[in-house]
């Protein structure tokens, strides 16, 4: 019997929410050997606005590319989090980032808070590295790719001259969610 | 091996891919959402291989340009979405009339006018057939998966070359944009057709000789062929004439070259329809959404099954007849508001019950929204 592991980055335009689906998806499908289908969903600016990704996780094809009912979200913004968390599964995983969203949603899914955007500026200098930290955080929490397949797929997308820096945010994303307790 | 040929790419990448192993090598277009990754993609890879790739000054100019080129000789593209193609269609006549291959794609967003250009819909799918005035071939392709948008992208190229008539290969932007592992074949691997080119003199030849039904070869500018080409209906030779008995007979032909080889043309996925008690019709898009529900309603027991025209023109009527046969009902879940529904309506002869479910807030269609009709005729 098939499995179907549905994940959703949400955010605002412009924070990597949609590459973020793309290398979780690519580390899924090119080097964990999974099927993957990443689809997205933008408004028109280039930056600002709703911003969301959605990844689909399989062993058999997948005909549906739309999340039905969510395993694993992200949420950068409060209004993403707030818009997006409704189709998160009971005991699902939400990890949001507590620079932005300061009111958690409750339900009946675990909700994991991290001050991601704040840790990216202050630790690593660079903000825009916000969504490999997610995805380090993600990965760690959901262990649904390996490290290793999440670690080629980041190094495969990003520019060459940024190599280190994102391989330290993964690294970074991975150890801090290794001890982090959901909200009570 | 073939793991190593695995790659990760978008919809809109793969109708490139697909255009270029197809042998393509001009694209003309003006770059619209959610259609620009395809002229994007080209523009890098067109002048290394020794390609043409032209930015042009609105969609009218595109078609033009691929219909100039296609002449010339090269397989010719251009790729748009609802804006475009609108202003595509006076050209899209005269590459019909005038019998020049070439392949046009349509990536649909919500409209009309500017609609909403990032949202996805299907809702081109009748200007896909009627959108140019006066009787027409029509040939259109919707494929539903990236894999199978480089597919029929070939397959469009193929059509074109056989037929000698423009061919569309229509999608959305959620296909469009989607990501999936393909495996792009070898060269080889794939049947590619070229186009037949005359044998004769250049002094005797017609570019629009036919007997009995044939499609005359199309020589290439340049070559030494000197012939003439008109939006006007025009004799063997090219040239306009007001012969009523060689107009009727023209326009008769254009378009059964299309009708009477609709077997050949007509492709579709059947998933489920042998036994099925309850048939779902349903292309691009909304086929996911189909499948899914059918899949979830077989798990329940329920005989669902889905009819999937690759081809949407010429519309495939035998299979929707067939499937009309023996269900209670078909669903068409399409998005919009109501379009391919009215085909299947036709094609099923009064057999079965036909509903559509329409949806054009452009979000997909939820696979539970089928679920629950088909649980009305369970």
């Amino acid at each position: 019997m098939g499995y179907r592991y549905e994940m959703r980055f949400s955010g605002s335009g412009g924070q990597g929410m949609i590459l973020a689906g793309i290398i979780i998806a690519e580390a899924a499908s090119i080097y964990d050997g999974k099927m993957a289908s990443q689809s997205q969903s933008y408004g028109p600016e280039s930056r600002g606005g709703a911003s969301r990704s959605e990844v689909i996780i399989s062993d058999e094809e997948i005909d549906y590319p739309k999340a039905t009912s969510i395993d694993a979200m992200l949420a950068m913004t409060q209004e993403a989090c707030n818009k997006y968390n409704k189709d998160i599964k009971k005991d699902g995983v939400l990890l949001i980032d507590s620079t932005e969203v300061k009111n958690a949603p409750k339900g009946d899914y675990k909700v994991y808070s991290y001050p991601i955007s704040t840790v990216a500026r202050d630790e690593l200098g660079k903000i825009i590295v916000a969504n490999i930290i997610s995805l380090g955080m993600i990965v760690e929490l959901t262990k649904i790719v390996s490290h290793e397949a999440i670690e080629k797929a980041v190094l495969a997308r990003v520019p060459p001259a940024f190599l280190d820096l994102n391989k330290k945010a993964l690294q970074l994303g991975f150890e801090r969610a290794r001890d982090l307790k959901p909200l009570p | 091996m073939a793991e190593k040929k695995k790659k990760f790419m978008q919809g809109n990448e793969a109708c490139s891919e697909g255009a270029l192993y197809a042998g393509c090598r001009f694209y003309a277009g003006y770059p619209i959402t959610p259609s620009t990754e395809v002229a994007e993609i080209l523009s890098v890879r067109l002048p290394k291989i020794g390609g043409v790739f032209m930015q042009m000054e609105d969609e009218i100019a595109s078609i033009c340009a691929i219909i100039g080129a296609s002449l010339g000789g090269a397989k010719s593209l251009t790729a748009t979405s609802g804006p475009g193609f609108s202003l595509m269609q006076e050209g899209l006549g005269f590459a019909c009339i005038a019998e020049i291959p070439c392949v046009i794609v349509n990536v649909m967003r919500s409209g009309p006018s500017t609609g909403f250009p990032t949202g996805p819909s299907q809702s081109d799918v009748m200007q896909a057939k009627w959108g140019t005035h006066g009787d027409h071939p029509s040939v259109v392709l919707t494929p539903a998966t990236v894999q199978e948008i480089f597919y029929e992208t070939v397959r469009a190229f193929n059509l074109a070359e056989t037929y000698r008539t423009p061919v569309i290969v229509l999608y959305d932007e959620i296909i469009g944009h989607m990501r999936e592992a393909i495996t792009l074949p070898e060269a080889g691997e794939v049947e590619v057709i070229e186009r037949k080119k005359p044998t004769c003199k250049p002094e005797e030849y017609k570019p629009y000789a036919q007997s009995n039904g044939s499609i005359a070869p199309l020589a290439a500018y340049g070559e030494g062929y000197k012939f003439h080409v008109t939006g006007l209906y025009h004799a063997e030779d090219g040239f306009p004439t007001n012969n009523t008995k060689l107009i009727g007979e023209a326009n008769e032909r254009i378009v059964n070259k299309i009708n009477k080889n609709v077997d050949k043309i007509c492709i579709n996925e059947e998933f489920y329809t042998d036994d099925a008690e309850i048939g779902v019709v349903a292309y691009g898009v909304s086929s996911k959404s189909a499948k899914f529900a059918v899949k979830e309603m077989r798990k329940k027991g329920v005989k669902a099954g889905l009819l999937r025209p690759k081809t949407i023109w010429p519309f495939p009527d035998k299979a929707v007849n067939k499937l009309a046969k023996q269900v209670k009902a078909i669903l068409v879940p399409e998005m919009n508001l109501g379009q391919v529904y009215y085909e299947v309506e036709r094609a099923s002869r009064g057999q079965c019950e036909v509903k559509g479910i329409f949806k054009v807030d452009t979000e997909a269609i939820h696979p539970n929204q089928i679920i629950e009709e088909i649980k009305k005729f369970a």
